[in-house]
């Protein structure tokens, strides 16, 4: 051993001119010569190709824009009704006629598309946005946390909805467009969170999560390369279903006469009033009932198309 | 298995009695009194009687006390406040086999339609019966069940003449509820089973099936069914307590005494011991029929071992 140790000290030490560098090789052909695609990009361009998805968006964004302007241009005050021309058929001046109170069907429509499309579009982000963090919180605590926070998903899913409907529109005394949204996201976030979780679980045991900690990837940074993109897209995928989703709830309850109050309206409303004559003036449920298919078709189709831009491993 | 379905169930009840207790006390904390509509009609005296009837008399832990000892001690859940004398399990108990008649017509006959045509959809993909599928899946899911309802009612009824509109007691009362509720199940079945065999129709099992020369049928049968309807399962739980607590906005439509339009009654009428009653007989169906279903899963499918995989 010690022998060893005093031929070492005698070799000629270890110096500069012993090393030599060699020469660069020719990188030339690693070079990227196309632009970088993006996973966004790339998901933009396999939409495209999806005309269903393409028409759809199209007549999403035509009536969103009609129903922002129309009650603007309208010449007919939605509120306001004239006696002495209800349930008028369609006409020059009223382009869908006018229902029960003679008030102009047409203005009323994109009115109450108001009152869906933002119940819609505001519900599903909002459970979106909570489901997501309760989601994640329960995939990273793991364990007893975990398991605690399912159980009260489990709880808040056993009580029937109508119930907290009825509950919120008491305690605040009102049926607005607020109680109505807070009525329908107090469990309406529970599908996503649910989501969120089991997207997490899975990711976390996947290869390349491994790869990155075996590499000493902060776990920051774990999250926001690897766990948030990979997750993003179901998140965006469930908001386009759960549009949809909460423009039918509302129109569900709106129809059982639990919805949004008068003079504000729906389009489950006006299909509920429109119901009660329905047999002699079938187009006054005709308008709102199309409406409501025609925003749930566009929005379930150009759903289909994003799931298939969004997650390629989905595609059939 | 046994400790695992033993486990399942003591957890079962304890998240049953959590959502007894918290709907308790919800009802219990909307400001307003319950009898008010009472309180204008009678006198001072029996209005005390009514009170000391339903322990309202009494602070509130001690209407849950009374409560719970009634409900586990005797399974009674009380009394109706707006139909004096009318019990509430009673009511459950004489109003759910109705819904539970027209809903199992109504969930058998969705599901056997919706998985053949699923399967006829996937197995001619890309082809006119796949888009034909495609059509009336997307109309099941578009249509708001309202108008459904209003359509058959219009059709069948005012037009041809050949059903009654509403109302209960012959089987030809099952036929439009039953047609208005089906599309749905129809739409959803058809859909999930037909991605489920585009699935399975890709996998190698199925590749070594053909290579040893088991016949079409016999692939249908014994490969894809067996192994496309096992997610569809899971799916059944929740379905199967709906059934029993009914679709409240078709018993109403058409006039059905099931438990649905009795829950839509009570909600609108504000009568609390009677929803306090229906949320307990809801939770407690829809969990049971959750177990029962995650239990089923795993002797269906081997592959997934309940005991051990544990919670």
């Amino acid at each position: 051993m010690a022998e060893k140790v005093a031929s070492m000290q005698n070799a000629a030490p270890v110096s500069p001119e012993k090393f030599a560098r060699i020469p660069q090789e020719d990188k030339s052909a690693d070079f990227m010569a196309r632009p970088k695609i993006t996973y966004w990009s790339d998901a933009w361009r396999r939409f495209k190709q999806n005309k269903l998805a393409l028409v759809s968006m199209a007549i999403l964004l035509v009536i969103v824009l009609m129903v922002i302007i129309v009650p603007i241009v309208s010449p007919h005050d939605f509120s306001k009704g004239n006696f002495r021309n209800k349930h008028a058929a369609a006409s020059a001046e009223h382009w869908f006629g006018t229902d029960q109170l003679g008030r102009d069907i047409f203005t009323r429509i994109f009115v109450g598309g108001r009152v869906s499309i933002a119940i819609g579009l505001v519900g599903a982000l909002i459970s979106a946005v909570v489901g997501t963090i309760y989601g994640a919180i329960s995939a990273f605590a793991g364990g007893r946390v975990d398991n605690l926070m399912m159980r009260i998903i489990e709880i808040l899913g056993s009580i029937p909805y109508l119930l907290l409907v009825i509950l919120i529109q008491v305690y605040f005394q009102e049926r607005s467009l607020g109680t109505m949204i807070l009525a329908l996201t107090i469990t309406g976030w529970l599908g996503s969170a649910r989501m969120v979780r089991g997207q997490l679980l899975s990711l976390k045991n996947q290869d390349f999560v491994l790869a990155a900690r075996t590499l000493g990837v902060s776990s920051w940074k774990t999250i926001t390369r690897h766990l948030i993109p990979n997750t993003l897209n179901i998140i965006i995928i469930q908001i386009t279903f759960d549009i949809p989703g909460y423009i039918f709830s509302e129109a569900f309850l709106s129809y059982l006469g639990i919805g949004i109050e008068s003079p504000m309206t729906s389009w489950g409303a006006m299909a509920s009033a429109a119901q009660q004559k329905f047999l002699f003036y079938p187009m006054e449920l005709f308008y709102p009932s199309l409406m409501i298919a025609l925003t749930m078709l566009t929005f379930v189709l150009m759903g289909d198309g994003l799931r298939d831009a969004l997650d390629p491993r989905l595609r059939e | 298995m046994l400790q695992y379905s033993l486990k399942r169930i003591l957890m079962m009840l304890l998240t049953l009695f959590i959502v007894i207790t918290v709907t308790f006390f919800m009802m219990h904390s909307i400001p307003g009194d319950p009898l008010a509509n009472m309180a204008k009609k009678l006198p001072e005296a029996t209005l005390k009687n009514y009170y000391a009837k339903y322990g309202l008399d009494k602070p509130v832990p001690e209407q849950y006390k009374i409560f719970m000892k009634n409900l586990i001690v005797e399974g009674d859940l009380g009394e109706s406040i707006a139909y004096p004398g009318r019990s509430i399990s009673r009511t459950i108990s004489e109003t759910a086999p109705v819904s539970a008649q027209w809903g199992f017509v109504s969930l058998i006959i969705g599901l056997v339609i919706g998985i053949a045509l699923g399967m006829i959809a996937a197995l001619n993909r890309n082809s006119w019966p796949d888009y034909l599928v495609s059509f009336i899946a997307m109309l099941g899911v578009c249509l708001p069940v309202f108008t459904l309802a209003a359509l058959l009612q219009l059709v069948f009824t005012l037009k041809l003449g050949w059903l009654p509109s509403s109302g209960w007691g012959t089987p030809a009362h099952f036929a439009l509820p039953v047609m208005a509720s089906a599309l749905g199940t129809v739409a959803t079945y058809a859909r999930y089973t037909r991605s489920n065999v585009l699935e399975v129709l890709n996998q190698d099992y199925i590749l070594t099936a053909e290579a040893k020369g088991v016949s079409r049928g016999g692939i249908l049968t014994k490969h894809v069914m067996r192994n496309a309807m096992l997610p569809l399962v899971t799916m059944l739980g929740p379905r199967i307590a709906a059934i029993f607590t009914g679709s409240f906005l078709l018993e109403k439509m058409f006039s059905i005494p099931g438990l649905g339009f009795y829950f839509y009654n009570s909600v609108t009428s504000r009568d609390y011991t009677m929803i306090i009653g229906t949320t307990v007989f809801y939770a407690a169906l829809f969990m049971v029929a959750n177990l029962v279903v995650d239990l089923l899963y795993g002797l269906i499918d081997p592959r997934i071992r309940v005991g051990k995989r544990g919670l």
